[in-house]
């Protein structure tokens, strides 16, 4: 069984290959090229998930002939691998979910373009969370960043170009504070190598010498990640580009692009600096701030949009000032918690971004909330699939979004006054106002229909004034008042349901993942 | 801190041409000079990149004459970092150039706000 340690290597060799591969297919190859790909690489994830758990410490790859020093590695463990398998059945269930809608907003004679763009990023995620090399990384934070400016602009409109344009210099600006940081590092401590780094790094913290550099190197590094997975302050480009992207791009980026980062900073705290220093650098407390006004501002933003698709993107800035907020506790605990919301965000926010397509599309394509008034009707399983992931994002029991608040809650009361009183305060303040505007929508699609009929004609005058609200319908079959049936659209109905099974899963079997989080972080370091 | 800033004058240029390339990238509304700041940050990067790799009195790391001692020649990573990272840098303008002529043909401007405006009057 030594032969499950090349794994990682070759599912990210694969992807690479199959990005370069599909550059020469017609669309519907290189789409099936994607499906098989993505499934390979869950094969692989979970052969060396279980491989990791059976042998309960992490493993070195050599990538190359070199040895430690000089050398480029890989390097994983529970953690890792874990997070390789969860990346790729996301993966695989947003592309499945928004297939249909692709066919309707990407040119045909893009479509192959579009599986370039996923294949590449799909290696560079699986790259950021295996890879062990500083410089590895970045030059992988690249690939993703010019991978998901490709989703984004994919589907060709002023909104999406515009919106392409603002991510890219937001990105670009992470990046370059994130290779001036790296470059810091390896002037101050010589290695490339994330393990032999942190030895230097807790050579200079002993000895006094080179204090402010160090602090300097991690407050760039953290800046740059946190710029990439758009923390409070450098949101603006966000709801765009989640809000008019074609729904894949849109679950994708905010479930795995902002997550591969996160992933990348975890592991410079645990792995490059070491998280005794990150502690007494007092940077965490900047984060915890952060994170917190995150969780207010993101909410509110989203109580005051009128468009489905841009509240569920504003909605994620507040979850990602969840994640940072636990980061900014200091404490293993709130790193559980960080990294188990990690995954069930990224389980409910692309659930939520696929379900609510299907409402739009019964509501003659129009995304405000007085034409999805009753589109639950319409659409039933999308309407099944939003109310789980509302209930999830608030923090319902028997969904994963209640057991990660419960670990947050959990992870606060051991801290110190002064930082648990504003992290429960603030965390209850924002599952209140994640209540209120993810209810109001679900109020409003399940709307009964008879109380519809009064309303209807005023909402059809509403949707024809608006000139540019296309009539976008599954392959313009959809008329008015129609309803989808399951039938009618199976792949995405089972979408759905895998959707809100993995949901659940996570949800029910919270304690068998967490445990799984724990082995991973005391691999990790 | 002023000896040290005189030794190391290299790097604070470095970092000067860094700051006035993020400033440029962030603060700038016209796309094409965005682009331009993108260029100048990255090239300052890779100044200061380069001249922490460089030793004086050292020559650049190819054996002739058989000598290997270390003392000869500089350390060979951060030249290709630099080479590395220019490929990055070029494949981001080209990028970001691509996606600016798209910008430019459809709302015949390069102010990013303006093309913000139009977009919210078109109203999609």
């Amino acid at each position: 069984m030594d032969f499950v340690r090349n794994f990682p290597a070759i599912s990210i060799l694969i992807c690479m290959f199959a990005a370069i591969v599909s550059s020469g297919l017609k669309g519907r190859s290189a789409r099936l090229l994607n499906t098989v790909l993505v499934l390979v690489v869950f094969a692989l994830s979970l052969i060396t998930f279980a491989w990791c758990i059976a042998n309960g410490n992490y493993t070195v790859y050599v990538m190359g002939v070199f040895p430690a020093p000089f050398g480029n590695e890989i390097r994983f463990g529970v953690l890792e691998s874990g997070m390789a398998l969860f990346f790729s059945i996301i993966m695989m269930l947003s592309i499945w979910g928004g297939r249909q809608k692709m066919k309707d907003e990407v040119a045909t004679d893009k479509e192959f373009l579009y599986y370039v763009f996923l294949n590449l990023l799909f290696s560079s995620l699986l790259a950021l969370v295996y890879t062990n090399d500083l410089f590895t990384a970045y030059v992988f934070v690249e690939i993703n960043t010019i991978s998901a400016c490709g989703i984004i602009v994919i589907r060709e409109n002023g909104r999406t170009i515009e919106a392409g344009v603002r991510y890219m210099i937001m990105s670009l600006l992470g990046s370059g504070l994130l290779l001036l940081g790296i470059m810091m590092t390896y002037d101050i401590t010589g290695h490339l190598l994330m393990s032999n780094i942190k030895e230097s790094v807790e050579q200079i913290y002993t000895s006094g010498e080179n204090l402010i550099p160090l602090v300097v190197t991690i407050a760039l590094l953290t800046t740059g990640l946190a710029i990439k997975s758009a923390l409070f302050p450098f949101h603006s480009w966000l709801p765009d580009a989640y809000g008019y992207s074609t729904v894949s791009s849109a679950a994708i980026l905010s479930s795995l692009v902002s997550k591969g980062y996160i992933f990348l900073l975890i592991k410079i705290f645990y792995r490059v600096i070491g998280f005794d220093i990150i502690k007494a650098s007092k940077l965490l407390n900047v984060l915890f701030v952060f994170g917190l006004i995150a969780m207010i501002s993101g909410s509110m933003s989203a109580i005051r949009e009128n468009d489905i698709r841009r509240m569920i993107a504003f909605s994620s800035i507040a979850q990602i000032g969840y994640i940072y907020m636990g980061f900014g506790m200091g404490t293993t605990a709130g790193m559980v918690a960080s990294i188990f919301h990690i995954l069930s965000h990224a389980a409910t926010k692309s659930m939520l971004f696929i379900s609510a397509i299907g409402l739009t599309d019964v509501s003659h394509g129009s995304r405000h909330f007085v034409d999805l008034t009753g589109s639950a009707h319409r659409n039933r399983i999308a309407g099944i699939g939003f109310l789980t992931g509302s209930l999830s994002m608030v923090g319902i029991p028997l969904f994963s979004g209640f057991i990660s608040k419960l670990q947050f809650m959990d992870a606060a009361v051991s801290l110190s006054y002064r930082k648990m009183l504003p992290a429960l305060i603030v965390l209850g303040v924002s599952t209140i106002l994640n209540a209120i505007y993810f209810m109001k929508t679900v109020i409003r699609i399940y709307m009964p229909l008879d109380k519809l009929g009064a309303n209807r004609a005023q909402a059809d005058v509403a949707t024809n004034t608006v000139p540019s609200t296309k009539r976008m319908g599954i392959n313009g079959v959809v008329e008015e008042n129609d309803v989808i049936l399951f039938r009618q659209e199976k792949l995405y109905g089972f979408t759905i349901i895998l959707f809100v099974t993995l949901n659940i899963a996570l949800g029910v079997c919270s304690n068998t993942v967490l445990e799984w989080i724990r082995t991973g972080i005391r691999m990790f370091s | 801190m002023g000896p040290n800033l005189l030794a190391n004058y290299t790097e604070a240029i470095a970092l000067i041409l860094f700051s006035i390339g993020f400033g440029n990238l962030l603060l700038q509304p016209n796309l094409i000079k965005k682009i331009i700041g993108l260029n100048i940050m990255d090239s300052g990067m890779y100044f200061f990149l380069a001249e922490k790799g460089y030793i004086r009195g050292h020559v650049a790391p190819i054996v002739v004459d058989g000598i290997t001692s270390t003392e000869k020649y500089i350390n060979p990573i951060p030249s290709g970092l630099v080479l590395t990272g220019i490929v990055v840098s070029v494949s981001v303008t080209a990028l970001m150039l691509s996606l600016t002529i798209r910008l430019y043909k459809r709302y015949h401007t390069l102010n990013l706000d303006e093309i913000s405006m139009k977009l919210k009057k078109e109203g999609l």
